[in-house]
């Protein structure tokens, strides 16, 4: 098995129609569902959705003092929204399921490893 | 461990051989044997590593003690015993020792018929690896020569002009992603095989064109038709691998035929026919009919019936453009791009005349692609507007992505069909 971090990002300055209620009833229904076959399967180990950027604050430490600064990243022009963590077999498992949620979301998703919780060689015990 | 290191064999020896034919040897068979120890040690490193043993152990005894009855048996179990030798100098190899001692003697057989057994479901699993569409194209490429093809590092990065560190470091991305991310080691499942089957086909074509473009690189086309035969032979039921295999075969038959003796480009038009290779055609056009009688056609199996069609006229004049013009419409159908469309509208220029191509060439959105260029050129030249066609000649000439092709514009396209313009000489 080998973990995968599924994420989902906003893009600074892309303006999208606002859901309407029932879009938005579907879509965490769909998710809902999404969710009930990961746990099914064993795949699902947790997922988050998260406010906007504007919410984040960066502590960054330098010569002992920690400074604060309000806002996201300022570099990044994309920020996490909301990720999937799953174990999967393969890969191919893993788009796959990123497949669905990109479907029901309607936004790309990217699949990332974790390292260090794969059972490969020289990543476990 | 380059050949030269070698002292030369014993020339009396009964079935001694040099240390150049123990390279192609190991070339043609390694990609079996890597395929193996992948699956068996689900490493490629070490897998790599085994069959590189193997192959310093194979110059230093080929020379002398001869061609074993079974090489490519021979490399596999030697680099299986060189792996072992590796694991047991690792603590994390105890386990796949136990794996190792599967893939044993006895199996060596299989790695020598032509026949379908577990070794060539290993090659098959191992170029949906490498042409995982998670990869890059430059390293889907890249993979497929290295791990299948046998080829070095420094071979690989020669045939894509790029140098050999930048290719290193492009190989060991992709080998760390493949290990990392899990890109599993499997034919895909039939209802995702149309979707991967097609970077396959794409990179093993263009693994060909890589070496028509570059004569001095022949290795390359002999590679991509060799990795489509292995293909077709290990997915007859799939009718386009068998339409590549057959498109490669048609373009190859005419490759003698393709450069002048000054290097530059002969276009159809102007080859001598008498060069083309007859058991090559023979063989495209056999797969290329089969295909018809199968009757699901792709574009792949559309391009190769085109080239069928070529093959059968004995002069320029002969060709039979009604039948080309009729297969492009339906590739246009079934793959409906603006090279395709360039492609057909070159065709009709033959079965309809300048007129006719030059309306079609002009509808499209192509400007900065080499050929596009050249078609006009060639278009407009027919059509007696010489000072136009020679801009054209000069801009495909500077696009021109080889020598070949640049002489062939700068001379003014084919020969016979008007005077040189005086502006490209």
């Amino acid at each position: 098995m080998t973990r995968y971090l599924l994420s989902t990002h906003t893009v600074e300055g892309e303006q999208r129609e606002p859901m309407s209620e029932e879009q938005m009833r579907e879509t965490y229904q769909r998710l809902a569902t999404i969710e009930q076959e990961m746990s099914a399967s064993g795949a699902w180990v947790f997922s988050a959705r998260l406010h906007e950027p504007e919410t984040a604050t960066v502590v960054r430490v330098a010569g002992g003092d920690a400074l604060t600064t309000d806002g996201p990243f300022a570099e990044s022009k994309e920020h996490l929204a909301g990720f999937y963590m799953i174990d999967a077999q393969d890969l191919d498992a893993a788009l796959g399921w990123a497949a669905k949620v990109s479907e029901a979301i309607g936004r790309p998703i990217e699949v990332r490893p974790f390292a260090g919780f794969t059972d490969e060689p020289g990543g476990g015990a | 461990m380059s050949p030269a290191a070698v002292p030369e064999g014993d020339l009396d020896a009964p079935a001694g051989i040099d240390p150049a034919q123990v390279g192609r040897i190991f070339r043609e068979q390694s990609g079996r044997s890597v395929a193996a120890l992948i699956r068996v040690l689900g490493d490629i490193d070490l897998a790599e590593d085994a069959v590189q043993d193997a192959f310093a152990v194979a110059l230093r005894r080929w020379p002398t003690d001869g061609l074993p009855p079974n090489p490519g048996g021979w490399i596999t179990t030697t680099a299986r015993n060189r792996a072992i030798d590796r694991l047991r100098r690792e603590s994390r190899g105890r386990e796949l020792l136990a794996e190792l001692a599967l893939l044993a003697p006895g199996d060596e057989e299989v790695g020598m018929t032509e026949e379908e057994g577990p070794v060539d479901d290993d090659r098959l699993r191992l170029i949906f690896t490498c042409c995982h569409p998670a990869l890059s194209g430059e390293a889907q490429v890249a993979l497929t020569l290295r791990l299948l093809g046998g080829l070095s590092t420094e071979e690989v990065a020669r045939a894509f002009l790029v140098a050999e560190p930048t290719m290193a470091k492009r190989l060991v991305r992709a080998k760390n992603k493949i290990k990392a991310a899990r890109i599993p080691y499997r034919v895909p499942a039939d209802h995702d095989l149309p979707s991967r089957l097609a970077p396959v086909l794409a990179v093993i074509y263009l693994i060909y064109n890589a070496g028509l473009a570059r004569p001095e690189e022949p290795l390359l086309c002999a590679e991509a038709i060799r990795l489509a035969r292995i293909l077709s032979a290990l997915m007859p039921d799939e009718p386009e691998v068998a339409g590549l295999l057959a498109l490669l075969l048609l373009t190859e038959s005419r490759r003698p035929a393709r450069l002048r003796a000054n290097g530059s480009l002969a276009v159809l038009a102007e080859q001598d026919r008498a060069l083309w290779d007859r058991p090559l055609i023979d063989e495209g056009q056999a797969i290329v009919r089969r295909c018809l009688r199968r009757n699901h056609p792709g574009p792949y199996q559309l391009q190769a019936a085109i080239n069928a069609v070529h093959a059968d006229a004995t002069t320029f004049e002969e060709t039979d453009w009604q039948q080309i013009v009729a297969l492009y419409d339906r590739l246009l159908e079934l793959a409906p791009t603006p090279v395709v469309a360039l492609n057909r509208a070159i065709a009709v220029g033959e079965l309809d005349g300048p007129v006719a191509a030059f309306e079609l060439v002009a509808e499209l959105d192509l400007e900065g692609y080499q050929p596009f260029h050249a078609a006009r050129a060639d278009l407009l030249q027919r059509l007696g507007r010489a000072e136009e066609a020679a801009r054209e000649y000069e801009l495909a000439a500077a696009l021109a992505p080889t020598e070949a092709e640049r002489e062939f514009l700068r001379r003014g396209g084919r020969a016979g069909r008007r005077s040189r313009p005086s502006a490209a000489s």
